[in-house]
């Protein structure tokens, strides 16, 4: 194997990589942008939303295609239901509560999967048309590999006109900006609120499906490796920027993988290469690679 | 049309207002003046729900309006110009007034009061794809008058809005307001030009730390010395 279809191979590694970590990113950023929470629990919905499509798949009739979908839109209902329990009765406490809820939310889903699901790992049924391997030009890649990315894609191009077409897009980046005056508008913030909460935790858990497609091993805690670099990205990007996010988390997935491939001597510390990124933008650009400093007119 | 009934506000256990009673009578304009730190825009918060209030009423044709969620007023047909501007800076012009009109679906009818806007405020069709944040300030005012209107209100409130406004925009506004009166609309106008205001107004109210202190006819008003002394800067 030549070192071109190797990198190209690596190249493909990262760029799936980095889309998962863009979905989940999203979920972070989306729920920042809104309530200016950090969302802690969002890496365990990431969690919950593999299991919900596994046990979809393994104990219910329904196609495993369907329970694709299926799976994220129940995880979406567990995101909103999340913020009417634990965060939503906070609205009005100091910031510093409902970001503590947020890490006992965490804390309890974690260990509620523990309890429900076993601390022992399990096999994500993968269905065979997404894993097994094709040769391109030798290179081997798995189909999954393509499929992230396609994927992924598909659902920012969905979300960017989600966002910047629809009436419920525009409340959503109104309410980001001024809360009193959005209900001014008649827009109903409750409902923006629980929308927000529905798509990030759906993306969450189309990316955890997709992750266990590719690396095929649930456990309860699956989601917090993920989760904190997916953050990380969020914060790289730009937290409360979408598009921020998106470029984080393909920025973290890209370099974690590339880091591996071409200083194997460095694979143990493949997990703190999020954290060196983290410090190294923080400390040039505080405010993330596409944050703003916001300006306000007075 | 729209009545306020022993309006109490407190903010951490400081009374900002003690019992007002408003009466604004269906196209009417009515103003409610008065020095800095009054109560005015607490009076105009309190009646969109916007601070709680710890006693009182609002009734809106009859109907008590006091415990309703602010997009349930706003979707009744009562609008408010909230004090200093308030844009939504990371959206387009175009996007603001759209918001305007978040509570109608009637298409047709949107996009004719778009263009009705946009012809009494050229500015901002000029600039409809501009973010509103890189507006003047001025033409942020503009922006969030006319954002008010695309609701197409039965009760417009409008907290100051010839504030920053050049003397030529400033008449253009008070304009508006006269317009909107003889279209139907009513009303309720908050405002430091108090002459102006006054001078438009067929009914007007003088609040004074939390308390109303005065009340009659706009010309009458205008007549009263101590109103004169007060807000009109006479010299005595
Ligand atoms: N959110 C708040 N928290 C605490 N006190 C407040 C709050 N809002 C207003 N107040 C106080 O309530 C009083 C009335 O304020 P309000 O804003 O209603 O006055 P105003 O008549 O609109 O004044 P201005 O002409 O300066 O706009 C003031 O003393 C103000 O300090
Ligand atoms: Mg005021």
């Amino acid at each position: 194997m030549g070192n071109l279809s190797l990198f190209l191979q690596h190249l493909t590694n990262g760029i799936s990589l980095g889309s998962l970590y863009a979905l989940i990113a999203i979920g972070y950023t989306m729920v920042y942008g809104i309530l200016r929470l950090i969302n802690f629990a969002h890496g365990d919905i990431f969690m919950l939303g593999v299991y919900l499509t596994y046990f979809g798949i393994l104990y219910t009739a329904i196609p495993w295609w369907l329970m694709f979908i299926i799976g994220p839109a129940l995880t979406g209902v567990v995101g909103l239901l999340l913020e009417r329990v634990a965060y939503k009765p906070l609205r009005d406490s100091p910031r510093i509560t409902i970001l503590i809820s947020a890490i006992g939310a965490s804390f309890l889903l974690q260990n509620l999967g523990i309890v429900l699901f076993g601390g022992r790992p399990r096999a994500f049924p993968v269905p065979h048309i997404l894993n097994h391997v094709v040769k391109v030009r030798g290179v081997s890649i798995n189909v999954i590999t393509f499929i992230i990315p396609v994927v992924t894609i598909l659902l920012l191009i969905g979300l960017n006109y989600f966002i910047t077409k629809t009436k419920t897009g525009m409340a959503m980046r109104a309410l980001s900006r001024d809360y009193e005056t959005a209900s001014l508008m008649g827009i109903d913030i409750n409902r923006i609120i629980s929308v927000t909460f529905f798509m990030g935790s759906f993306l969450a858990a189309v990316g955890g499906i997709m992750w266990g497609a590719r690396y095929p091993q649930l456990m309860p805690l699956m989601g917090v490796m993920p989760g904190l670099k997916s953050f990380i990205a969020a914060v790289v990007g730009g937290i409360g920027n979408i598009a921020g996010a998106v470029a984080g988390g393909f920025l973290l997935g890209l370099g974690e993988i590339m880091l591996v491939a071409l200083l194997p001597r460095l694979t143990g510390y493949r997990d703190a290469f999020a954290f060196v990124v983290l410090i190294i933008i923080l400390l040039f650009k505080p405010a993330g690679l596409m944050g703003s400093t916001q300006t306000e007119k007075v | 049309m729209l009545e306020v009934m022993d309006l109490h506000v407190n903010y951490g256990g400081i009374a900002a207002l003690r019992g007002i009673n408003l009466t604004i009578k269906e196209n009417q304009i009515v103003t409610l003046i008065g020095a800095n730190g009054a109560g005015k825009s607490s009076t105009l918060r309190a009646i969109m729900g916007l601070v709680k209030k710890s006693k009182g009423q609002v009734l809106y044709k009859g109907e008590d309006i006091s415990n309703l969620p602010t997009k349930d007023i706003v979707a009744k047909g009562i609008t408010m110009v909230p004090e200093g501007r308030r844009v939504f800076a990371n959206l387009t012009v175009e996007e603001n007034l759209l918001l305007g009109a978040y509570t109608r679906s009637d298409h047709k009818a949107i996009a004719r009061d778009m263009e009705k806007v946009y012809s009494t405020f050229p500015r901002l069709k000029e600039r409809s794809w501009q973010k509103a944040g890189t507006l003047s300030g001025g033409e942020q005012q503009m922006l969030a008058v006319g954002r008010a209107l695309m609701s197409s209100p039965q009760i417009l409130m409008m907290d100051e809005p010839s504030l920053g406004l050049a003397p030529l925009l400033v008449k253009e506004v008070f304009e508006i307001i006269l317009l909107l009166r003889e279209q139907g609309n009513t009303i309720l106008l908050v405002e430091q030009n108090a002459k102006k205001a006054l001078e438009i107004a067929d009914y007007g109210y003088v609040l004074e730390t939390g308390q109303l202190v005065l009340e009659g006819p706009g010309k009458a008003l205008l007549a009263d010395a101590k109103v004169q002394e007060a807000y009109l800067g006479a010299a005595r």
